[in-house]
């Protein structure tokens, strides 16, 4: 019994379905009760007022997006390496997911900077850093889209997804040096100075653990069904053959 | 009940439905999807199998 | 080696080959910016080298797709990757002819188009190193580019989706660098930085290029 066992689609699909309906009721519980309590039990900011309460959205959809793409990194190695299609196919899975999140963070964000910052949009850093990331991920799922034989695409979009990491994180220092920001620091960290008070850490933690669970559940759902189109395009073309 | 969110309503309650709505339509367009897969592959599979 | 680069750049050249074309596009781009933005010189000298820097961004992104397209649809393609020069090889030659003809031209049109723009002669030199520096990283990005959509029909959109965000750092740099040295500020770190994207884009890239091109020829 090894991990790798999974990666036989048929096995996938019936573990995959059995472990979905927990994964999304872990997140919705998850993500209920976080957004619940962060926004109707929380006291206000003493500086952002109840703006603060856009942090249970804002950091954890900023979470997904950038493990999204790590994931995705993972899955395209695990593909080129050793040639597991379920790899491939979560990889593709996960590349909406992300664009969501991402954009869930770029509009939640505008909308704390309004009255924040009193702009909707600052070529800070971090922003920047989004707004890219939100390119790269608008390009990944171009090129997957835009080709037909499969393999090939699960080959071109890996090694897309490798040198598009490598570029993504130089952006990330170049912008950094472009710019120095508005943006305050990660609200999350070991450090425990610099962390946000606790009684907005702790739903906030409930909530980054719903969204965890959902992207879980979500990658799981689109690699199905990602399995299940190859499988009929593969029945179709054995017919037609 | 509703708390009071002062003069950032607006900021507070547009952050929560612009992400409540996108995650819902993520959520509803990837199951919706799924689903259309499967049907789709049981009925394939199941002319197959009526051809046999 | 040698023959296959005379070979690309002699292409290139030819009626069609795209070689005025991208100093064309260049030119125009250089002209409408003033009439987006008003003619007030002292403005336009001030954004001259990220419109300098954009402008070449552009001019070479329309050129890309002409890398591979023409020798993948008349089978050349296929004849250079069973050759006996490693593939890698073939794809940094096909770089280096694309600098030659598109990136070169476009360094050395900068500055004239500079004028237009209100830059100081003092301030050519800043525009012509950093473009110099930047554009072959450029070519070589590009190249993975164009290696990864070459079967595709239609693939010019999808080109400058992929490469347009793996240029962020080299404009970043490049425009930066030019704007530092014009202003007479260090340019120690955004010269350094900006050669190492160069340097190592031209070392490692053609490897994944490579690799694109036998996933795509297979």
């Amino acid at each position: 019994m090894s991990l790798w066992e999974y990666a036989n689609p048929v096995k996938f699909l019936s573990f995959s379905g059995k472990i979905v309906p927990w994964f999304a009721a872990g997140a919705a519980l998850f993500i209920a009760v976080g957004l619940y309590w962060g926004y109707f039990l929380t006291p206000d900011d003493y500086k952002q007022g109840s703006t603060v309460k856009i942090i249970y959205l804002h950091v954890p959809a900023a979470l997904i997006a950038i493990n999204a793409w790590f994931m995705m990194l993972v899955a395209s190695l695990i593909w080129l390496i050793r040639r597991h299609h379920v790899s491939a196919l979560a990889a593709r899975a996960a590349a909406p997911i992300g664009i969501v999140m991402t954009l869930i963070t770029l509009i939640t964000g505008a909308l704390w900077g309004q009255p924040m910052w009193g702009t909707w949009w600052a070529w800070d850093p971090r922003l920047t850093s989004f707004l890219i990331l939100f390119l790269f991920y608008l390009g990944y799922v171009a090129l997957w889209a835009a080709i037909d034989n499969p393999d090939t695409a699960a080959d071109l979009t890996s090694v897309l997804c490798m040198v598009g990491s490598i570029f993504a994180v130089m952006s990330r220092y170049a912008v950094l040096f472009w710019n120095q920001g508005l943006h305050q620091g990660a609200s999350l960290s070991l450090d425990k100075e610099k962390n946000v008070a606790d009684v907005f850490y702790q739903p906030l933690l409930m909530s980054i653990t719903g969204f965890v669970l959902l992207f879980v559940a979500l990658v799981l759902i689109g690699t199905r069904t990602e399995i299940r189109i190859r499988r009929a395009s593969a029945l179709l073309a054995r017919e037609r053959g | 009940m509703m708390p009071d969110l002062g003069k950032y309503a607006f900021a507070v309650l547009g952050s929560y439905a612009v992400g409540l709505a996108l995650l819902a339509i993520l959520v509803i367009w990837m199951v919706l999807r799924n689903t259309a897969a499967r049907k789709r592959l049981e009925q394939i599979e199941g002319a197959r199998d009526g051809q046999n | 080696m040698n023959a296959l680069l005379l070979r690309d750049m002699r292409l290139a050249m030819r009626a069609g080959g795209g070689f005025g074309l991208s100093l064309a596009f260049f030119l125009i781009v250089v002209v409408l910016v003033p009439f987006g933005v008003g003619p007030e010189m002292g403005l336009l000298s001030k954004i001259a080298p990220g419109i300098l820097w954009v402008g070449a961004l552009l001019a070479c992104l329309l050129s890309l797709d002409r890398i591979f397209a023409l020798d993948f649809e008349d089978g050349t393609l296929d004849l250079l990757a069973t050759a006996p020069l490693p593939l890698e090889a073939v794809v940094s030659v096909k770089s280096f002819a694309h600098w030659i003809t598109t990136g070169l031209p476009l360094v050395l049109a900068a500055p004239v188009l500079g004028v237009l723009l209100g830059l100081q002669s003092d301030a050519f030199y800043w525009i012509v190193l950093s473009l110099l520096l930047g554009t072959p990283a450029l070519s070589v990005i590009g190249t993975f580019g164009a290696a990864l959509t070459v079967g595709l029909k239609r693939g010019g959109l999808l080109l400058s989706l992929l490469v347009l965000p793996l240029y962020v750092p080299t404009l970043i740099f490049g425009a930066e660098l030019a704007r530092r040295g014009i202003v007479g500020m260090d340019v120690g770190t955004p010269m350094s930085l900006l050669l190492g994207i160069t340097f190592a884009s031209i070392a490692l890239l053609p490897f994944a290029s490579a690799a694109v091109l036998k996933i795509n020829l297979r």
